[in-house]
């Protein structure tokens, strides 16, 4: 019976589209809506990831997210490479900075000072240039997305128009005169004002004067020790905080879910979709039930018990779900594939499309069991009447 | 040699129905007294609101009478739980519908295949079946036919095919020519006796239709929920 049930279901052409479609609908809304919340998130720890030669992450205490600057003093880099199973640990700079183009452009940049001697944490893919041409005088690299975008130069010079930045241009940071000598690529970020590489020194020598000026300590934790067991011990004694790169990237994940307000956004639009699922799937599967009442209840008259009616409504509703999903989840990926290398936040991550699965599911059974009780107080008495 | 008592299909007492209490109450059937026999056609005729249809009901184990007795092919369907009720039904009893009640997104043989994929007969088997019995009312080469794309005449043959499919013992038809036109209606009635007539099958059909009054071995004329009186039609 339950392949007539779904040759009931598939017979009825109109209802049948418009059942899956509108579930396909409610899919893609969750998913895809689902995936770019998944994206920002996950955007909110690229530098983290980009930056993956250390395990450990040194900072204030007081520090809440990757842009939150604390500075702390750079003794800091001393009590903690004095820590127990601590290989090495090198200082990284961190700051907004006031930047001019050549043509007068005026924006503001993300300068990170890398460690002179051995440039750790710097970007992980060059474009163009490599990193050890840092060491060059005024030497600072560039995001090679942020050439035409962020750091483009926008009034253009007198004997040429607007154009990107390039490799020989020179910026001003922070009135002190740079030069780009490469581009480099990262992982596209939750924040978006550009992103400039130099070493620590200059870096230091550019920024504002302070007391304390060391944004953070990269450290990587010796071979068989356990990198949260020597960040707690650096906890210890540099009363400061220790995160491993795993443990900062999550705290600062949830630092901006909290203060920016995008789980509650996208998860009204997520449970718009949810709604709109029930709605249409609800809707069209009572309306179906409806027009095969008499069927059903000439099947009870026939001897189809209530039980195998249940397994026949749950069938249709469950091939309608799976049909309907497979094409939602189907276009959600294309769309995500297509738009790649675009600004669109969207990382499908497995959670996606199981939570997906299960939104609709849910969907379908609220729909099912609406139109059930209709089946099941079906009498079958009915089918006398003409 | 068979006796009466052997071929008896159908034995009802004094049944009674009421829908309702009260003030409300609509007492559809008044005592009832019907011996239905196997091997024969019973006409059950009246004006609307007689209490045709709801004798068939409780007849077939739909509805449970009121009071009164009825035995159904041995079995006293009214003392038997839902479940195993409609599991006698599946068994026992096919039906022909006024409204047909063909669901019209299945093919002709997926229609008449119902009844045993009900029993639990396999899908390969049921076709395989129905295609059988499609053939044996002259539809063989509609089996796969929408009932869209057939004229009434047909639909009722795959009605009847549908109602025959799984073999019952007891067939009840609800006014099965109604919708048809006197020469159609003719020949299903002329149908259902030469398919559905057998020696252990007991045939109920509820009609208004004079015309086939003539098919019947025995007519039950009911008025105001009694079976006023029982004729048996010298047939030509």
């Amino acid at each position: 019976m339950i392949r007539i049930a779904l040759r009931m279901l598939v017979g009825d052409r109109l209802k049948y589209l418009g059942l899956v479609a509108g579930l396909a609908f409610a899919t893609l809304l969750i998913t895809q809506q689902g995936s770019i919340f998944a994206g920002f998130t996950r955007r909110s720890g690229s530098w983290i990831r980009d930056t993956a030669q250390a395990d450990l992450w040194i900072m204030d205490p007081q520090v809440e997210f990757t842009e939150d600057r604390k500075a702390m003093l750079d003794s800091a880099l001393l009590k903690v490479r004095g820590v127990e199973g601590i290989e090495w640990a090198v200082p990284l700079y961190k700051s907004y900075v006031q930047a001019r183009l050549q043509d007068g452009t005026r924006v503001v940049v993300r300068m990170i000072g890398l460690d002179d001697a051995t440039l750790t944490g710097g970007p992980p893919i060059m474009e163009e240039g490599s990193l050890e041409l840092l060491k060059q005088d005024r030497a600072i690299l560039v995001d090679a997305r942020d050439v035409d975008d962020g750091l483009r130069l926008r009034r253009g010079m007198d004997d040429e128009g607007p154009r990107e930045l390039r490799v020989g241009d020179r910026i001003d940071l922070n009135e002190h005169e740079t030069v780009v000598v490469g581009t480099f690529r990262r992982t596209r970020e939750f924040f978006w004002d550009p992103v400039v590489y130099t070493t620590y020194t200059r870096a230091l020598r550019m920024a504002p004067p302070e007391r304390k000026s060391l944004g953070y300590v990269l450290a990587r934790v010796k071979s068989g020790h356990d990198p949260r067991e020597v960040a707690r011990r650096v906890e210890e004694t540099t009363r400061l905080r220790a995160d491993t790169s795993e443990d900062y990237e999550n705290r600062s994940m949830d630092f901006i879910l909290a203060k920016t307000g995008i789980l509650p956004n996208f998860g009204i639009t997520i449970a718009l979709g949810f709604v709109i699922g029930v709605l249409i799937s609800g809707q069209l599967l009572y309306n179906f039930i409806l027009e095969n009442q008499r069927a059903f209840a000439a099947m009870k008259a026939m001897g189809a018990s209530n039980m195998l009616l249940l397994r026949m409504v749950f069938a249709q509703v469950l091939f309608a779900a799976f049909i309907g999903f497979g094409i939602g989840v189907g276009v959600t990926a294309v769309v995500g594939l297509l738009l790649h290398d675009s600004k669109l936040a969207f990382h499908m991550a497995w959670q996606v499309p199981v939570f997906g699965g299960i939104a609709i599911l849910v969907c379908c059974l609220i729909a099912a069991a609406i139109s059930i009780r209709r089946v099941m107080r079906l009498e079958p008495a009915v089918v006398f009447k003409g | 040699m068979t006796t009466t008592a052997q071929r008896i299909a159908v034995s009802c007492r004094g049944v009674t129905k009421t829908f309702g209490e009260g003030e409300n109450a609509v007492h559809a059937l008044r005592g009832v007294d019907l011996e239905v026999l196997l091997g024969q056609m019973t006409m059950l005729v009246g004006p609307s609101g007689c209490g045709k249809t709801t004798l068939i009901s409780v007849i077939a184990g739909i509805l449970n009478r009121s009071a009164g007795e009825c035995t159904v092919l041995g079995e006293d369907t009214s003392s038997l739980p839902d479940r195993q009720r409609a599991a006698w039904r599946g068994r026992n009893v096919g039906f022909v519908f006024q409204a047909l009640n063909l669901v019209p997104t299945l093919t002709a043989a997926e229609n008449v295949a119902i009844p045993l994929l009900i029993l639990g007969v396999d899908y390969k088997s049921a076709l395989q079946r129905a295609a059988v019995m499609l053939e044996r009312v002259g539809l063989g080469g509609r089996i796969k036919s929408l009932p869209a794309q057939l004229s009434g005449g047909q639909q009722q043959r795959i009605a009847i095919a549908r109602a025959l499919v799984h073999e019952p013992r007891l067939l009840v038809c609800d006014e099965p020519t109604s919708a048809l036109d006197h020469e159609t209606g003719h020949k299903v009635m002329q149908l259902l006796r030469e398919v559905a007539s057998r020696e252990d099958r007991a045939l109920i059909v509820v009609t208004h239709d004079s015309r086939i009054f003539s098919f019947a071995d025995r007519i039950a004329h009911m008025d105001d929920g009694h079976v006023e009186r029982i004729e048996t039609p010298s047939r030509a």
